[in-house]
């Protein structure tokens, strides 16, 4: 192993000292939400004792602090994924509603009945359900692109797909469900050489590895807070500003306006025309700190250290008869999702819970992706920066004494 | 290793995942119904077989968690030969067992379900024993259509 200072990141982590049924907590549930440094919850907290009030609307000494701090986390999220402009950086609440945004203000502006959207067979729901609604809105149809046994999108496939019909692609940047890392700079190529705007889903990308908007050239961008070891609650939207520029506002109210009258409203510039309503405004800044504190890491590092971890518990998983590895594709981030031989994964999911190990067991949001497979659900093991390879060696013999006691 | 575990999987719940009683498909059943919760995908059809209000026979299909897979067969075992009335007070008995709203249950009422009673500790695990009930209670109230936990 290069040398990577995980155990002195895991005192920067609190819960990490837990224990469940009375053993220490290993957690292994990091693509469902990852647990927060001191730097954040220390950060929320600081602001709530000294700096909090509503943001862009006093003139009073807190509402202007309050205001610098919230903007600098834009700043600072701008930075982190090398976007333009901070006028690019829309906050929402996650990706869920980025990619509703999307959908409802440039999907319902440009798409006519017979017009396409395409996306592929590993999406989360959140990156299909956004496109059935718009559909059944505009009469556009949404096209899926399909994908091998071993969970990678087949690139040739998608590129017949898209057609003069084609308005939007929405493609997942690393699977939730398989751990797949889509070839996400090809795909933006092909779609931009027939002139065809991208949607990268970034929700599991992002905490795993370094992110460059303008090297992708991805028209939108959508990520959580929560799984970059930041608060839940608050997303990230960003988007290309001429685009933004010429997309009607999502929600209407306070903060997305600039004047207001019963005949007409002038809407408020970038970022803030779709940013109606008092935001997460200690979470934002929850999530700048959350940024800081990566950046002081390093992503690349951490792709690095994850990359070993990955690597480490897939030999280690191969190695235990009756396990079959879901999604096994050639460039995967940290998620590790199997099924056992004549073993549900609640049953798995549970066992491994009185030993304190929390993994994920279900279907992950992508009912599809287990149709595809042919199974009811999968249990999934999925890794953060801070997790080592001996809480590796306590999910493979816990799995292994499993397979024993269900016989 | 898994001693923590024990009330929840018993041995009976191993036996009858391992051996599901009555996992087959009943060409003759008077009612046909569908059990699924989304949460976990499991997946059951259960038969029953009538003859007035008593049933006669009860089978199932489908596919689920030793808990759920345990439950439904334990089910098809235990209301073969009761009317309606029973099992749906049987029913009840059950589901106040499995929720723990009754603490003073009477675990001789429900005889072998009583290996069930552990999953009251394990809120996230309830409806898995509960889906074979849910289904049944459609069953009996003659719904023909799928039936979900959510
Ligand atoms: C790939 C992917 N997309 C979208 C989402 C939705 O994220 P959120 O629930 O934070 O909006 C998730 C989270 O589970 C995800 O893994």
């Amino acid at each position: 192993m290069t040398h990577f200072p995980v155990e002195k990141i895991r005192l920067d982590f609190p819960i990490l000292e837990e224990k469940i049924r009375n053993k220490p907590l290993v957690y292994l549930d990091n693509a469902a939400s990852c647990q927060k440094p001191n730097a954040v919850i220390d950060t929320i907290s600081h602001v709530y004792r000294h700096d909090y009030a509503n943001v862009h609307r006093g003139v009073h000494t807190l509402s202007v602090r309050s205001t610098d701090k919230f903007e600098s986390a834009r700043e600072k999220i701008r930075a982190f994924i090398n976007a333009d402009s901070t006028k690019e950086i829309i906050i929402t609440k996650g990706t869920t509603e980025s990619i509703n945004l999307v959908a409802q203000t440039y999907g319902k502006a440009n798409l006519k009945p017979g017009d396409e959207i395409l996306i592929t067979a590993m999406e989360h729901h959140s990156n299909i359900v956004p496109w059935q609604m718009l559909c059944e809105q505009t009469g556009a149809i949404l096209k899926v692109a399909p994908i091998n046994q071993q969970g990678e999108l087949i690139v040739t496939e998608f590129e017949k797909l898209l057609g003069d019909k084609t308005r939007l692609v929405a493609v997942v940047h690393m699977s939730n469900a398989l751990g797949t890392i889509n070839p996400v700079k090809n795909i933006i190529d092909l779609a931009h050489s027939r002139s065809i705007p991208v949607l990268l889903d970034g929700a599991q990308a992002i905490p795993h590895m370094a992110v460059d908007v303008q090297a992708l050239d991805c028209d939108f961008y959508a990520f959580s807070g929560h799984k970059l070891y930041g608060p839940s609650g608050v997303g990230i939207l960003y988007g290309k500003r001429a685009l933004l520029e010429a997309m009607p506002p999502y929600q209407g109210g306070g903060d997305m306006i600039r004047k207001v009258t019963f005949e007409e409203t002038e809407y408020n510039s970038l970022p803030y025309k779709f940013e109606a309503g008092t935001p997460s405004i200690a979470d934002v800044i929850g999530l700048g700190a959350a940024i800081e504190y990566l950046n002081d890491i390093g992503m690349d590092a951490i792709a690095a250290y994850e990359a070993e971890l990955l690597n480490y518990a897939t030999e280690k998983a191969k190695q235990i008869k009756g396990l079959r590895i879901i999604g096994e594709a050639a460039e995967k981030g940290a998620i590790l999702s199997f099924v056992l031989d004549r073993i549900h994964p609640h049953d798995i999911g549970t066992m491994l819970d009185s030993l304190g190990v929390a993994i994920r067991a279900g279907h992950h949001c992508a009912m599809p992706v287990m149709d595809f497979y042919e199974v009811p659900a999968t249990a999934r093991a999925s890794f953060a920066m801070y997790n080592t390879q001996q809480e590796i060696d306590v999910l493979m013999n816990g799995i292994e004494s499993l397979i024993e006691v269900f016989g | 290793m898994f001693d923590d575990l024990r009330d929840l999987y018993q041995e009976v719940i191993f036996d009858h995942n391992r051996n599901p009683r009555n996992f087959r498909v009943m060409d003759n059943a008077d009612r046909k119904v569908e059990g699924f919760n989304p949460l976990c995908g499991d997946r059951l059809t259960l038969y029953l077989k009538m003859s007035g209000d008593v049933i006669e026979d009860a089978s199932f299909q489908g596919s689920g968690c030793a808990i759920s897979t345990a439950s439904v067969s334990l089910m098809t075992e235990i209301i073969k030969g009761k009317t309606e009335a029973e099992a749906e007070a049987l029913f009840k008995t059950f589901h106040e067992m499995t929720t723990g709203k009754d603490e003073a249950i009477q675990l001789e009422a429900v005889g072998k379900l009583a290996v069930l009673a552990g999953v009251r500790e394990y809120p996230a695990r309830v409806k898995c024993a509960t889906l074979a009930w849910h289904t049944l209670d459609a069953a009996l109230k003659n719904e023909q259509k799928s039936i979900s936990t959510e």
